[in-house]
């Protein structure tokens, strides 16, 4: 099978790959870049595990072929921390038990990220809508969703 | 079995790459890879075109033509198409919704398409290179249909004459149980002058409800005038049968939510 290559920047910084023509953009940044944070749970687009945002927007990396991503910007859950210091969203998740056996955790982050940069004061109605998508077997979502809006609060709050 | 993906500046040429036997089109992909991920053999290339009118929306004069390539969260989020958002919305989640396209959602079969249950209410033309059919004619053939969707065109329902609704059992995204559209226009006194009604998952794709809808020419919209409408409604119909609902739960409350729907 030919290999076709592929360019775009992951969390700032520029990737270039050669990967065989059809290649999920998931197995893609998890097998061939080793940014393992997008999981691989369904590959059906019904869990959302493998959420990443692409150009601001939310999407699903199973579903995405990384041929149709030259020359985007792909931010991922690993990208967030900055300087070892965890993003009001990590952060926020940790402190309000949204992480249980932690698999859904980087697609839900992804999910809320992009909700909060669009929407920084979300609703409790917002913010289960923007995780709609995402599925949690442990947590019973409502953690999560406090984890959400503790973070909304808390980036309002450094904004003041 | 990998995938190879081919990709044309041109519909043209797209159409032309399309010929070869095992070759589909990829628009959103949210059917078509995942039916890949899944392990169907059937598909061994796929083939897209980048053309930019692919993506673009045009209203003018309240004709309104959407390129195959827009997705739903483009049509959710425009500002002139606020008729249409809450069917676009009804579509996945927000991921899912980023991704997955007008065109493809043409091709879903039940118990997906609920945005073409809206168009088949707005009684949209499908525009493919070379051709422009009724939707209804375009749903009825589809399978047989290799050429590449490029727009739907449409007129802007006036007011609030387009109703949808979509009843699914999680909240706030979930699969069809089904899908209504219906587009309402009243005479002079209040009656119910023409109607046009379309089903989801009430057969394996969108379908008319047409003694339905001449059961409400020249009512009223209440329980009385609808009543005739409510017990034609399930004529024709043989819906799907899934994890969802069976078939004969389809049938059982579709009037209901028609129901709803007509006097809301
Ligand atoms: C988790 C999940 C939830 C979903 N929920 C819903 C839902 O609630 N409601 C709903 O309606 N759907 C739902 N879907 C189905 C799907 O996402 C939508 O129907 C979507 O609109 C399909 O569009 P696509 O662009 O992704 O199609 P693709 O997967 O790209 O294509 C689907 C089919 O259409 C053909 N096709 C696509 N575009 C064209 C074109 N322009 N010309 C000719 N052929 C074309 C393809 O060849 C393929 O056969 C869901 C899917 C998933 C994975
Ligand atoms: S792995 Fe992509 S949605 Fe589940
Ligand atoms: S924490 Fe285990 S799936 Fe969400």
């Amino acid at each position: 099978m030919a290999k076709v290559p592929v360019q775009f920047t992951l969390n700032g910084s520029e990737k270039a790959e050669f990967v065989e023509s059809g290649t999920t953009l998931l197995n893609t940044l998890r097998d061939k870049i080793g940014d393992t944070s997008p999981k691989g749970g369904c590959q059906q687009g019904t869990c959302g595990a493998c959420s990443v945002i692409v150009d601001g927007e939310l999407r699903l990396s199973c579903l995405t072929l990384a041929e149709t991503c030259n020359g985007v910007a792909i931010t991922t859950t690993s990208g967030l921390a900055e300087g070892g210091v965890l993003h009001p969203l990590q952060r926020a998740f940790l402190d309000t038990f949204a992480t249980q056996c932690g698999f859904c955790t980087p697609g839900m982050i992804m999910a809320a990220k992009v909700l909060l940069d669009h929407t920084p004061n979300p609703s409790r109605e917002d913010v289960v809508e923007a995780l709609s998508g995402n599925i949690c077997r442990c947590t019973g979502y409502e953690p999560i969703i406090q984890a959400v809006l503790t973070a909304a609060r808390a980036n309002s709050q450094n904004a003041a | 079995m990998a995938l190879a993906l081919q990709t044309f500046a041109t519909v043209k040429d797209a159409n032309a790459a399309l010929k070869a036997a095992g070759t589909r089109y990829l628009g959103g992909g949210t059917l078509v890879v995942r039916a890949a991920n899944e392990g169907d053999v059937s598909v061994s290339g796929l083939v897209r075109s980048t053309d930019p009118a692919l993506s673009a929306i045009e209203i003018n004069d309240g004709k309104v033509s959407i390129g195959a390539s827009v997705t739903m969260a483009a049509i959710a989020g425009h500002p002139d198409l606020g008729a249409l958002a809450r069917a676009a919305r009804a579509v996945g989640g927000p991921a899912i919704r980023n991704m997955a396209t007008v065109g493809g959602n043409l091709f879903a079969p039940a118990p997906y398409g609920d945005f073409a249950v809206a168009l088949l209410a707005l009684d949209a033309a499908v525009g493919t290179g070379d051709a422009e059919l009724p939707i209804e004619t375009f749903l009825a053939d589809r399978d047989n249909s290799r050429a590449i969707v490029t727009y739907v065109r449409f007129a802007l329902p006036k007011g609030d004459s387009f109703r949808f609704l979509k009843v699914s059992r999680i909240k706030p995204k979930g699969v069809s149980v089904l899908s209504i559209a219906v587009v309402l226009e009243h005479a002079g006194n209040g009656t119910v002058s023409s109607a046009r009604i379309a089903l989801g998952c009430m057969a394996d794709r969108p379908v008319r409800a047409r003694a339905a809808e001449n059961a409400l020419f020249g009512k009223t919209l209440d329980p009385d005038g609808i009543a005739s409408a409510l017990a034609a409604v399930g004529e024709g119909i043989a819906p799907i049968t899934d994890p969802i609902a069976s078939a004969w739960y389809r049938a059982e409350v579709l009037p209901v939510h028609l129901g709803r729907l007509l006097l809301g």
